[in-house]
């Protein structure tokens, strides 16, 4: 009888710090932010319950159209981390032998090592006119007069694309990790391709691991702040610089929290349909990997 | 066994700390960038061994905000703009009123503390006192854009993606100026007031075309007008004596219509808990030898008597460049922004970083 109450202490314990953190750092703050979303100000110091902060997110198509925009960049980029962290995960799983993997691995970790502010301000030592990628091409003589990547969506997708890879390969290849690699034999035996047997036999094995990576990559994404705003030009509006913005330029945070709250049920969303449309729920892909 | 003994190490050693922290006080600044600087700051802690100095680097905005999620605690001194003292207090009640008596107001020119004070007077109290100005203008590269003198010019397709500014409210008020408005006067007429920035808002994002990008800090800036990526942007004059610096080519110019002022001032938070070490900081930063330390790093003009001849020799090379006695006289001051300004402008300024200009 004691050694099952022990048990359950021990379980209570275990689990005192995790619940912990989700209720005060995640529960009760969301809480506070759907309250302070639903007040409406009247006058200086006079606030009531409304839903007119929700309305005005409607009623003004600049605020929807950047969340759309966000939303479908960010679904970009995420295409693009897996389009290109897929062939590294795999070699880094499949192909590689185990002393050059530890390697290979760190070197995916390295450019995590430094803030985001630093990364972006490397992309922007080589991006900008007078930068390193442009000063090269006219001093090759390939282009003639130096060339302004910087400010523009491409140098946004780019340093985002940069900033998430990892949390995209590292999924990929802890599934691919666990493939038997007679099964991409047996494929190949059976007559299979090299395209057939990623299709019917390396991708069905890794979704799991895909799924949970996609997910991963677009809420860091579409909550990303830093890169979308020193990256971007002046038509690149991000939804959380607008969020900023009615925090801090505009004293309102009323709007503010409303347009958090709006932000995360539409990454909840986002995320809820390309569940439903790969056929994968959230037990069986990110619990897993 | 070992176990108890570390626990009672680290219990010791939290208690000492504890102690160690009481005895000194700290003074914790809320302030801009460069306004702390460090020999200062050193020299500040040498005569008050006592005084802890710890800062925080922020905007305006920043400011205000950090202190209204608090209602005021965290920080003992905060040095907002002296047109984001009124409406901030009204509305979210962040500030103490200061005790005069305290500050050695003596110093100070009498027509800036008059206008401070009276700018941020509610019931009666007086909440900041001003502690440096400066304005908001135009900077060219002279060699590149002798012609460029007004907040229009900006917009001038010669200069096509070669110009920036920064997309927060003293370009919407230059522009206004420019289009031949008094911004400052239709305060007291909002109606008025957003027939004025629709008109601004368009004019600027016709302007979209024109601009490189938007800066986003003095950094941004510099690196843009050093490169000669720009020739001719909207500034902080205390940036533009900075580049000045580097590249005599590139002055201040304050625009045809008069450039824009501000005042940054003093104002101690209202659960601030170090008065005494404020007032101390207030009172020491005013000496006439410390001005001239805190103007190489700013680039502002202190609000002294005779705070022109305390400026470090580089800086006065600057200015002189960019002044004349008549721009002086045409400088135009920013009033006091009443409750629901801000939200006006800030709707403007998303509309102009949402269209489409190219």
């Amino acid at each position: 009888m004691l050694q099952k109450d022990f048990k359950r202490l021990t379980l209570y314990l275990l689990f005192a710090p995790f619940a912990l953190w989700i209720i005060l750092l995640i529960i009760l703050p969301h809480i506070g932010m759907v309250a302070l979303s639903l007040r409406e100000k009247v006058a200086p110091r006079v606030y009531e319950f409304g839903f007119a902060n929700y309305l005005d997110f409607i009623n003004e198509p600049i605020y929807w159209n950047t969340l759309l925009r966000t939303g479908s960049m960010s679904l970009l980029v995420t295409a693009l981390a897996l389009i290109i962290g897929f062939p590294i995960a795999y070699y880094i799983a499949k192909l590689a032998s185990n002393r050059t993997r530890g390697a290979l691995f760190l070197l995916c970790l390295i450019p995590l090592w430094v803030s985001d502010l630093i990364r972006a301000f490397g992309w922007i030592l080589l991006l900008r006119e007078t930068g390193i990628i442009s000063s090269f091409l006219v001093w090759s003589g390939i282009a003639g007069q130096p060339i302004e990547f910087l400010y523009n969506d491409a140098a946004v997708i780019v340093g985002l694309v940069y900033t998430v890879m990892l949390f995209m390969i590292v999924p990929l290849v802890s599934t691919l990790d666990g493939m038997d690699n007679s099964m991409i034999e047996a494929g190949y035996n059976l007559g299979g391709n090299g395209f057939t047997v990623l299709r019917k036999i390396i991708v069905p094995y890794a979704m799991p691991g895909i799924v949970s990576g996609c997910i991963v990559t677009f809420m860091l994404t579409a909550g990303s702040y830093l890169t979308p705003i020193l990256l971007g030009g002046k038509n690149s509006s991000w939804f959380t610089e607008q969020i900023y913005n009615q925090f801090i330029t505009r004293f309102n945070w009323e709007a503010g929290a409303a347009f958090g709250i709006l932000l995360l049920l539409f990454t909840s969303v986002v995320i809820w349909l390309g569940l439903k449309l790969s056929g994968q729920t959230l037990a069986n892909t990110v619990a897993k990997s | 066994m070992r176990i108890k003994t570390t626990v009672a190490g680290l219990l010791a050693a939290t208690m000492l700390g504890g102690m160690g922290s009481a005895q000194a006080e700290t003074l914790r600044l809320l302030t801009w960038g460069s306004y702390a600087p460090e020999a200062l700051i050193e020299k500040f802690e040498e005569e008050y061994p006592d005084i802890d100095v710890e800062v925080t680097f922020s905007n305006n905005e920043e400011m205000i905000a950090k202190l209204r999620a608090t209602g005021g605690a965290g920080y003992d001194l905060a040095q907002p703009s002296h047109d984001r003292i009124y409406a901030a207090q009204f509305e979210y009640d962040i500030y103490k009123p200061l005790d005069l008596s305290k500050i050695n107001t003596d110093a100070m020119q009498a027509k800036l503390l008059e206008g401070v004070k009276e700018n941020t007077t509610i019931d009666g109290e007086v909440y900041a006192v001003p502690h440096q100005w400066g304005t908001s203008g135009l900077m060219a590269d002279k060699t590149k854009a002798p012609d460029l003198k007004s907040w229009g010019d900006l917009c001038d397709p010669q200069y096509k993606g070669r110009t920036s500014m920064r997309l927060k409210r003293t370009i919407i008020l230059g522009m206004a100026y420019e289009m031949g408005e008094d911004p400052f006067a239709a305060y007291s007429d909002l109606e008025k007031y957003q027939g004025i920035l629709d008109k601004v808002s368009e004019k600027l994002i016709e302007c979209k075309a024109n601009i490189k990008a938007y800066w986003n800090s003095g950094d941004d800036l510099t690196a843009m007008m050093l490169s000669g990526e720009i020739v001719g942007s909207e500034t902080w004059d205390s940036t533009a004596y900075k580049i000045y610096d580097q590249n005599p080519d590139i002055t201040f110019v304050p625009p045809s219509t008069g450039a824009l002022a501000w005042i940054d001032t003093f104002a101690i938070p209202r659960k601030g808990k170090a008065d005494d070490a404020a007032y101390k900081w207030i009172n020491f930063v005013l000496r006439p030898e410390n001005v001239t330390i805190m103007s190489a790093s700013t680039g502002a003009i202190a609000s002294v008597k005779g705070a022109k001849d305390l400026l470090p020799e580089d800086k006065k090379a600057a200015v002189n460049a960019a002044f004349t006695d008549a721009d002086i006289d045409n400088l135009k001051f920013f009033a006091n922004i009443p409750p629901g300004v801000e939200d006006m402008e800030g709707r403007a300024l998303e509309k102009i970083k949402a269209a489409t200009g190219g």
